[in-house]
Parts: C-alpha cells; sequence; structure tokens
C-alpha cells in the first residue's frame, strides 16, 4: 500500500531520476525531509540537487524563477499553502506574466501543503487554489487521490507554465492505494468519481471524499448521485460537468475554501451561463463558512463541509 | 562589457571595443554614458508630446554608476537593470532598438505592446526584465546563478540594480540573506539617490550608512562616489571580480542625487535645493567630460563628434522604430500560457 504523501515523495524522486533540470528547494525538505516528510531520504539518494532553504519564501520563488529562465525544473516546497502568502508576489506578479510578457516559459512547481486538518488553526488550514487560479498564467492542480498525487506532480514538473500544486494535508495519511499509477489522465481532463442520475456534485481534493461519502449514504435511500473530480481546477473541464449536469439536471458545487469568488462560484457562473437549460433546480453550492479557518477540532468539523453537511444540501437540491 | 557589435551598430570605433587600458575602459564608458543621456532626452520629449504610453524614468544623474555596472560584466553573464539604467543596458549589450521598440509599442520588440518602457528584456540573453516591485528582481538573479552552480557553470556574475529605496523591502532582505548563504555571485547595485520618489533618506532608513548593512549579511561592502566615473568603475570592476572569483555576493553603495522628476510627471520640488548644490549633484556626465578634456584624452572636438554620432544612432533607431507595425488585439493570442494543450477550459 502506498499513501498519498509517499507517492508525492516518489513522484519527486522519479523526477529527480528522470530529469537533470529538476531540483527541490524548500525549507527543512533536505537531510530532515520536510516537515511532512514528503522529501524523506531524496537528499541523500540525490546529492546537492534536494536544498535546505532559508526562511524565505519570496526569495525562495524568486530563485526558483530565475532558475526556470535558466533552464532548470525547480520543484518548491511551502512548508504550509499558508506561507505561500509571503512569496505570493513573486508567483503571481513574476512567474504568472514571464512568458506572456517576455516568451521565456517559467516551468516551476510549487507544493502547497493544502486544507485544514484537526487542530490546526487559521494559520497552517488554508486553501489558497482559488486565489492562485485567480491569475492569468498558472495552473493549478487539486489532486484527490493518490493516482493523481503522483502522475499529476510528475506532468506538473513536465508542464512549462507555473504550477501551484495544491495537495491536501488531510489525505497525506488516511489515502492509500494498491500501487503507483502507470497510466495517467491528463492535467485538464476531470474524473467521474462516481456515476449517478439524480445530482451532480462538483468538487475536488479531500471534499472528493466527502461527497463519495455522502454519495454513499445517499445511495441507501435509493438516490443516486454522481461525483466529478476536477483534478485541476485552472484548467477547468467545463465539458466534463455540463455532460454530467445534462444527466442529472441538478449541481451542487463542492469545495473546502471560502465560498467569496472561489472555485465553486467559477464552477456555477459556468453552468449557468453555458448550460442553464440543462438545470432542473437553481444550483447550489457548499463552502466552508466564511471565517478563519478555527482551531478547536469542536468548531473545525461544522467550519468545512463535511458528508453530512453535504448530504443536507443535496436533500435540499433534490426537493428543490 | 565588451559592447557587442551586432547590439550597436556604428556606436563605437572597433578599436575602442576593447577596455584593455583604464584610459580606454572611461572613454568607452562615457560615451554609453553620452548615448544614455541622448535617448533619455529623446524619450523625455517624446514623452512631453504625448508620444510615449506609460511612465518616463530617467537615468539622468545616474549614468556613471549604470554604465560601470553594465561595462564591468560580460556576454553570458546576467543583469537585472531597474528604472533608470538607460546605460548598464547599453553597456551590457541591449540594442538601441529594443529600446525605442518598447517604449513606441512597436509589434518587432521584445515585448510585442504586453508590457512596455523599462519593463524590456531578453531574459534568455541574460537582461532580465523588471516587474514593478522593487528588490523582487534580486532573488530571480539569485536564481540565475544557483541554476548556474546546479549545471556547473562556473565564472559567471549577476548584477540588480536597485534604489535606496528598495533597500526597505522584505524581497531585498530575503534575496540578499539568500545569496550570502548559498555564497552566490551576485552584484547588488544599490543608487542611494537620496529620495524614493519624493522620500528623503530621513525616513527611509535609520542606519547611519546603507553600506554598514554588509557586514550584518556577511558580505563584501563598497562605497562610491556615484557622480564619479572613474570611482565607479574602480569600484564596480572590483566587486564584479570579486563575485566572479567566488567572494560571494557583494553590496555597492553609491552616493548621488537623481537629477529628475522621479518619472517625467514629476517636478522633484521636494528635492533640498542644498542637495543639488552639493557635491552629490554634480552632474557625472559633465564631470567625466571634464575628465576627459582636462587628461586630454580627447579633444572637445572630438567629444563633439562622439555626440553627433550618438544622436544620430537615436534618430535611426527612431526613425526605424516609427515606421513598425504597432500591437493589434485582433491578432493578440490572449492566453497566458506556455502550454498550447492546456490552452482548453483554461479562460473563461
Amino acid at each position: 500500500m502506498i499513501t498519498y504523501l509517499e507517492a508525492i515523495r516518489e513522484a519527486q524522486a522519479r523526477a529527480l531520476a528522470d530529469d537533470p533540470r529538476v531540483y527541490i528547494y524548500g525549507q527543512d525538505v533536505g537531510a530532515f525531509g520536510g516537515a511532512f516528510k514528503a522529501t524523506k531520504g531524496l537528499a541523500k539518494e540525490f546529492p546537492g540537487r534536494v536544498i535546505d532553504s532559508p526562511l524565505s519564501e519570496d526569495a525562495i520563488i524568486g530563485s526558483a524563477i530565475g532558475a526556470a529562465i535558466e533552464g532548470m525544473r525547480p520543484i518548491i516546497e511551502m512548508q504550509f499553502a499558508d506561507f505561500s502568502t509571503v512569496g505570493f508576489n513573486q508567483i503571481v506578479n513574476q512567474a504568472a506574466t514571464l512568458h506572456w510578457r517576455t516568451n521565456v516559459p517559467c516551468p516551476i512547481t510549487v507544493r502547497l501543503p493544502s486544507g485544514g486538518t484537526s487542530g490546526a488553526g487559521p494559520f497552517h488550514s488554508q486553501s489558497m487554489e482559488a486565489l492562485y487560479a485567480h491569475y492569468p498564467g498558472l495552473i493549478v492542480m487539486t489532486p484527490a487521490t493518490v493516482e493523481d498525487a503522483y502522475s499529476m506532480l510528475l506532468e506538473a514538473v513536465a508542464i512549462d507554465d507555473p504550477v501551484i500544486f495544491c495537495e491536501h494535508k488531510y489525505l497525506y495519511y488516511h489515502l492509500k492505494a494498491e500501487s503507483l499509477p502507470t497510466e495517467a489522465v491528463p492535467t485538464g481532463k476531470a474524473r467521474l468519481a462516481r456515476a449517478g442520475r439524480d445530482a451532480t456534485i462538483v468538487t475536488y481534493s479531500a471534499m472528493v471524499h466527502e461527497s463519495l461519502a455522502c454519495a454513499e449514504e445517499l445511495a441507501t435511500e435509493g438516490w443516486e448521485i454522481e461525483v466529478i473530480d476536477l483534478r485541476s481546477i485552472k484548467p477547468l473541464d467545463t465539458d466534463t460537468v455540463l455532460a454530467s449536469v445534462a444527466r442529472t439536471g441538478r449541481l451542487l458545487a463542492v469545495g473546502e475554501a471560502w465560498p467569496w469568488g472561489g472555485v465553486t462560484a467559477e464552477v456555477i457562473a459556468r453552468v449557468a451561463t453555458e448550460g442553464f437549460g440543462l438545470l432542473d433546480a437553481p444550483p447550489m453550492r457548499l463552502n466552508a463558512k466564511d471565517t478563519p479557518v478555527p482551531y478547536h477540532p469542536n468548531l473545525w468539523g461544522t467550519h468545512r463541509p463535511t458528508a453530512k453537511t453535504i448530504a443536507i444540501a443535496l436533500r435540499r437540491l433534490l426537493a428543490a | 562589457m565588451v559592447p557587442a557589435a551586432e547590439a550597436l551598430p556604428h556606436t563605437i570605433e572597433p578599436h575602442l571595443m576593447t577596455s584593455e587600458s583604464p584610459q580606454r575602459l572611461y572613454i568607452d564608458a562615457f560615451r554609453w554614458m553620452l548615448l544614455a543621456r541622448i535617448v533619455d532626452d529623446r524619450i523625455a520629449t517624446l514623452y512631453r508630446s504625448g508620444k510615449i504610453q506609460g511612465g518616463v524614468f530617467l537615468g539622468r544623474g545616474q549614468e556613471a554608476l549604470s554604465v560601470a555596472t553594465g561595462i564591468s560584466l560580460r556576454k553570458g553573464d546576467v543583469f537585472a537593470p531597474l528604472i533608470r539604467d538607460q546605460g548598464g543596458r547599453l553597456a551590457f549589450g541591449e540594442s538601441l532598438l529594443d529600446c525605442t521598440r518598447t517604449y513606441l509599442g512597436s509589434r518587432l520588440g521584445p515585448m510585442r505592446g504586453r508590457d512596455g518602457n523599462v519593463h524590456r528584456g531578453r531574459p534568455r540573453e541574460g537582461l532580465l526584465a523588471m516587474i514593478s516591485h522593487l528588490g523582487a528582481m534580486i532573488p530571480v538573479v539569485a536564481g540565475t546563478l544557483l541554476a548556474r552552480r546546479y549545471q556547473g557553470i562556473i565564472g559567471t556574475v549577476g548584477a540588480a540594480s536597485i534604489g535606496e529605496g528598495g533597500t526597505s523591502t522584505g524581497a531585498f532582505h530575503e534575496a540578499l540573506n539568500l545569496a550570502a548563504v548559498e555564497k552566490l555571485p551576485l552584484v547588488l547595485v544599490v543608487a542611494n539617490n537620496q529620495y524614493s520618489y519624493s522620500t528623503p533618506n530621513s525616513r527611509q532608513f535609520a542606519c547611519a550608512d546603507l553600506i554598514d548593512r554588509a557586514i550584518g549579511y556577511g558580505v563584501d561592502g563598497h562605497s562610491v562616489d556615484g557622480t564619479d566615473l572613474g570611482a565607479c568603475l574602480d569600484v564596480l570592476g572590483e566587486a564584479v571580480t570579486r563575485a566572479r572569483a567566488g567572494r560571494g555576493p557583494q553590496l555597492v553603495v553609491a552616493s548621488l542625487l537623481r537629477l529628475a522628476g522621479h518619472g517625467e510627471h514629476d517636478d522633484a520640488s521636494y528635492v533640498d535645493p542644498a542637495l543639488r548644490e552639493s557635491a552629490l549633484g554634480r552632474d557625472c556626465l559633465r564631470v567625466a567630460e571634464q575628465q576627459i578634456l582636462a587628461e586630454r584624452w580627447a579633444d572637445a572636438e572630438t567629444v563633439a563628434t562622439w555626440r553627433e554620432s550618438a544622436a544620430q544612432q537615436v534618430e535611426d533607431a527612431l526613425a526605424t522604430t516609427m515606421r513598425e507595425p504597432l500591437p493589434d488585439p485582433n491578432q493578440e493570442d490572449w492566453c497566458a500560457l506556455a502550454s498550447p494543450h492546456l490552452k482548453d477550459g483554461y479562460a473563461e
């Protein structure tokens, strides 16, 4: 069995082995193996290519951009997605604009350990994907499975554009697969995680699993819920979403991030503008509450969507 | 670096292209300064007549420092100029056409109307294209040098320009510290021109002298009179040589005065008149010309022909550029991605 976290480690090992242009730079990623051990053993296996950086998110990202200009393919680990705000300027103003401005691509991969875990609180729990998706020039990946964590990270390194790789910390240890995949669905294609007939849930990352659990529960009542895993939120596979809504007539968009201007809003906007006639009921969405992410498990468990709250929303949608 | 023939046709006679003596180097540098001043003045005139989109920022008073930086670098080095580096750009090898095409929005220029004016560059040729956020280019230069280390390329140097205001940013601190930790061959050139837009040094930093910061970062520090071309050439030459020799980052702080507004929209009425009258307020171009005449390295007539030749090149570049097509929104590829296969589902 291999976990989601091990898949991320294995993808990096393979990228380092396959491509001499790849190196890893970040805080504590060297001999220590990273705060979550996503680079465990890599510094030893690939001497001189897995390097501890100073605690300087702006300079870490900025240096990766410079290295990319020189033809390297850096993988950057932000210790927590939340801290990427300190490197935000480099990501959105430098990396995202470089190719468009100068015709020189910027193939950097920025790994963001994302999302909430119990007790992590306001500054170690954030989901930043919508923020980065807002900026033209970035690819934003949100893998929900062990297979995608592995194959999408390898694809991120190969892509000529800067990739924001939102890996979910909640899935690091919980999620396991039999083995690493040998084939990959390309980025930009969503995945039908569960086929259904009565309503479509469009979601991504850890919320795929809450949604699947919800669909399982509703199946005992006779409802057949379709679950679409977006895999990447930019690009966003509108075609697969519309095809699903065409089958079910009902849409619930679910995201762990805050609601304002986010991925669920984008999904609903696209379906409403391009597939309004497919809808049998007003589309719905469910997000985290619009407050900072709370520390205590009693509050955190209610702050983010769960199978239970998704089920409540779905029942409303099915009754509409 | 030695001026590249293809970058600046007819600027400098071949015998001057090798700066084997200090006197030759001085004259080469002076001629780049002259050319930079003339381009800047011409662009300012075009700006005032409404021919330039966006802002115009001049290097007036900073040419000695800027040219000394550019001329101390070689082909294969990296340079991240800032808004007052017309001289350094030319000395590093940027063509006049890249300049005029970007200011006038020519579709044939390196930025193709997508970015303008001082934001131009050719990153693959070592000339980085600045973003507006001050300090942000320094870690990018550091990254190019890290890459070269990974690639086994030795002996190249990266230089970044910044003003005293930019030293107050987090990016400056993070990048210089990172470069010091990595012992990178970075030459960080601070032009302390006394005002960050309108903010005087008394509101910018509290240390006695910015160069004192070098010891805190664990890097070599060099102070220089930015109005003195000879001093700038000596100090920048030394800093670049030390960086190239593996001595780690070099922090250069030059004292001078910006002899223009922050941009051409700004009359700089906030500048203390006493500063203008002080040694800092000397015009480095005039000082250098006087030096050349006093040392009899050239006579006034020769300097006049250099001036005419530079002016002619600027007019030629402008005339060429003005005949060129402008960006066309109907032909623009409105997608920021380098990966064509990901364009589906990318933009709305």
